[in-house]
């Protein structure tokens, strides 16, 4: 008993104020691709590197839009490795509300030889395409349902089919160095006692009717994040005869967390997000 | 090519009892000898190898090689330990009988691996005690994934969820329990049904494959650059092993070594992706005692090694490290020093965690003769890995088949014989005491030079069995070549696969409020099962 409390004591808080300090990833640590748009000549070695489709290309006669789809990306660092003019960076706090929000779109004037001449629009964020009376109604609701669950909520987390890896890391968050419970959040055994549904994916075809029905079971007002590429996008799985793809496909999703996996501080900011507590 | 000369008299005795119904073997490496036989032979060939060569089947799989030969391959994967060896039968399965003879009643290692045959390739089993499905839920239609004339992104109906028939168990005061998949903790997703009698639970029903992903079936579409990305997502706890593994089947079809120096760094990473999970456990088996400040203080340990994960990989789970020829990418000396010093400073933490769970004699109390799977059970099971080795069954890849680094360090592989939670708690203590000692080893004297080889691109039809010991147990990744730098075939054997069936075993007689702690004790992928 005496060893265990002296023990603990020893050891002292080990729990990161996380987010009033930013997160501490090491220099090493892969995050957003950065692209160095105006000096890019090619991106084909780029695109060929990718193996999920997160940085895609298509050329109409003249133009090339370049697509890089963080949902998608597992930043695995095989473009940046193809293209010097592509450089990983650690930002790994990339949580999104829309789908769109994870898309940026460069377009260049093309050459004959399928490289780039000028950069027609540089890097840009795709447009939300839903309209802005819908949006403005449902920024209300989601502040609204921010108030009711913001200061404490209930988290129920579904594998709709993933390796696991993200749930190394979502169980890392109940370790006392993230320790989720000092804002009010904590994880529940069943979705009825649940506000937000936390599914890593892709979703399986044999997991979907589990999910619907999970989800079905949560009282409203809920919260769905997908995490991880897989959860966004169904990641390197994308769509097969066994993977249904991303979460969005099967349930309405409020915040996309990429990531492959999402570490801790990915996770929490996402959560928070959700919350409006980001 | 010559076998190894331990192999010699095991292949002078096949040829002796088996002469010509043998096909010449084909000996691409000295410790993968390749037979063709008949279906006939099989019992006989398991029979002759399991007794007289101590052999142990370690994995079973199929090929569609119509288009190559006009057949369906099954491939039975003999290891023998002892000799250091792998012997494979190839079975020809002709298409216009697609059917082959279970082997299950004799050796119940076998039970799930040929119900997944039949699933994903439709060939129909016979004689096997329990032929349903298994990777493919009740409500599939008649589709065989894994033939050549099913495409990938094959569109299928919507699954209506048809229930499962479980089998039933019948009794006075016999009541069900059904759990999952959706499970209450984070952890993925499974059916459990226990059959309980007052607190004993009977007899366990697992289902599993609720995360089946197609991912063989994606291996055969993706470049091999990019199959390494996939491998890591086989299961991503133990991403960098099969990642690895997979990088090894490669190397060995393309009869290229990855330099010293990158087998030092796998081996690290190896060990690495050991200690952090290995932490994990033990703290998550302390908390399903209710012993909650040690799992907190594994997770604070657990959180730093991830940390050094990161700083070495770029990746906390190790992604992004693995490339077919050696690694990625080089240490510079503060990595390597930053390496030592957290392996260090995690030694004597290490040692306290452990001393606080040793003087706790009520976790004790709750670990001690809960959950045995007996060694006979085992051995008939064919379990692997640290199960395996709480149970007395003493085979460790690192050991007898020297891959990465391990040749070039001393370890000792603990092993027990009571199969109990709290001896699968030991063998993680003393493997992760021994994954000090062998990084320690292999960071004092890191070798320099280059860290990844250059490959050929590889001709098609050539077959290789890559394989690493995981902290789970054996992986085994077998390819087989497709023109154009792909691959007609990736066989992944990951060791969850094995063991499941032994949580059905370890289970029965216990109490239905142990089941966290034995299956944690285990703690098997799903996803690797799934795949």
């Amino acid at each position: 008993m005496f060893d265990i409390l002296y023990h603990s004591l020893a050891t002292g808080v080990v729990t990161t104020d996380y987010p009033k300090t930013p997160a501490q990833t090491s220099r090493q640590s892969r995050g957003r691709p950065e692209i160095d748009a105006p000096n890019w000549k090619d991106a084909r070695a780029a695109v060929a590197a990718c193996p999920t489709g997160a940085l895609s290309c298509t050329d109409g006669p003249e133009t090339r839009r370049v697509t890089l789809d963080l949902g998608k990306c597992t930043f695995c660092g095989f473009c940046a490795e193809a293209d010097p003019a592509i450089r990983m960076s650690n930002v790994c706090e990339l949580a999104a509300r829309h789908k769109a929000e994870l898309t940026t779109t460069i377009q260049y004037q093309l050459a004959p030889d399928g490289t780039h001449q000028a950069l027609l629009s540089p890097p840009r964020a795709a447009a939300d395409p839903r309209p802005a009376a819908l949006d403005a109604v449902g920024a209300q609701l989601k502040a609204r349902i921010a108030k009711v669950l913001g200061r404490s909520l209930h988290i129920r987390e579904v594998d709709a089919g993933s390796c696991n890896g993200c749930e190394v890391e979502i169980a890392g968050l109940n370790s006392p160095v993230y320790d989720l419970e000092r804002f009010g959040l904590h994880f529940v055994a069943s979705p009825r006692h649940a506000d937000m549904l936390l599914v890593t994916g892709p979703v399986s075809r044999n997991m979907e009717l589990a999910l619907r029905k999970t989800y079905e079971a949560m009282p409203a007002p809920r919260l769905v994040v997908a995490v991880g590429a897989c959860g966004c996008s169904g990641g390197i799985f994308g769509t097969n005869y066994a993977s249904l793809g991303g979460v969005d496909k099967v349930i309405p999703v409020d915040v996309y967390v990429p990531g492959c996996p999402p570490n801790p501080y990915a996770l929490l900011h996402g959560i928070l997000t959700a919350i409006d507590r980001g | 090519m010559n076998a190894l000369p331990e192999l010699q008299p095991i292949l002078a005795s096949l040829t002796e009892r088996f002469g010509a119904q043998i096909q010449p073997m084909q000996i691409p490496r000295p410790n993968e000898v390749y037979f063709q036989g008949k279906m006939e032979l099989v019992p006989g060939f398991c029979a002759l190898l399991y007794k007289e060569w101590g052999a142990r089947l370690a994995s079973l799989f199929a090929d569609d090689a119509r288009a190559q030969t006009g057949d369906f391959h099954l491939y039975y994967v003999f290891a023998l330990d002892a000799a250091h060896g792998f012997l494979i039968l190839r079975v020809p399965v002709p298409p216009s009988q697609p059917r082959f003879v279970s082997l299950t009643n004799a050796l119940p290692a076998l039970n799930w691996q040929e119900r997944e045959i039949q699933d994903l390739f439709g060939l129909k089993l016979e004689g096997h005690p329990n032929a349903r499905p298994c990777a493919l839920h009740d409500d599939w239609p008649a589709v065989h994934p894994l033939r050549k004339d099913f495409a990938l992104r094959t569109v299928l109906p919507p699954f209506a969820g048809e229930r499962h028939k479980f089998r039933v168990v019948e009794g006075e005061g016999v009541f069900q329990v059904p759990v999952g998949p959706v499970h209450a903790g984070i952890i993925e997703p499974g059916h459990f049904l226990f059959s309980v009698a007052g607190e004993s639970v009977l007899y366990l029903q697992i289902r599993l494959f609720y995360t089946h992903k197609g991912t063989e079936k994606l291996f055969e579409n993706l470049p091999l650059a990019h199959g390494v990305a996939l491998a890591e997502s086989i299961s991503g706890d133990s991403a960098f092993a099969h990642a690895t593994a997979f990088c090894h089947a490669i190397e060995r079809a393309a009869g290229v070594e990855a330099p010293p120096r990158a087998r030092a760094m796998r081996s690290i990473c190896l060990e690495l992706e050991r200690i952090y999970n290995h932490i994990g456990d033990i703290g998550a088996i302390a908390t399903d005692v209710a012993f909650v400040v040690a799992n907190a203080h594994a997770m604070r340990l657990k959180e730093q090694v991830l940390r050094l994960n990161e700083q070495l990989a770029g990746n906390r789970l190790l992604r992004g490290l693995a490339a077919p020829g050696g690694v990625r990418s080089d240490w510079n000396t503060a990595q390597v020093e930053a390496l030592r010093q957290r392996v260090a400073w995690l030694r004597p933490e290490f040692e306290s965690l452990v001393a606080l769970i040793r003087e706790s004699s009520s976790t004790r109390d709750r670990l001690e003769t809960t959950g045995i799977l007996r060694p006979e059970t085992a051995r008939d099971l064919g379990i692997v890995g640290l199960a395996g080795r709480a149970s007395g069954f003493a085979h460790d890849l690192r050991r007898d088949f020297p891959h990465a680094a391990y040749a070039d360090v001393t370890f000792t592989v603990p092993v027990f014989q009571e199969g109990d939670v709290l001896r699968r708690l030991q063998v993680r203590v003393d493997e992760v005491r021994q994954s000090f000692s062998i990084i320690e080893q292999l960071t004092s004297a890191l070798p320099s030079g280059a860290i990844r080889a250059s490959l050929p691109v590889l001709p098609p039809d050539v077959v290789a069995l890559g394989y690493v010991e995981g902290w789970r147990g054996e992986i085994f990744h077998w390819i087989r070549t497709a023109p154009d730098g792909r691959l007609a075939r990736c066989k992944i054997k990951d060791p969850s696969l094995q063991n499941w069936p032994a949580l059905s075993e370890a289970i029965q007689d216990n109490i239905i409020p142990d089941f966290p702690v034995i299956n944690k004790s285990f703690n098997l992928s799903y996803s690797g099962t799934d795949r």
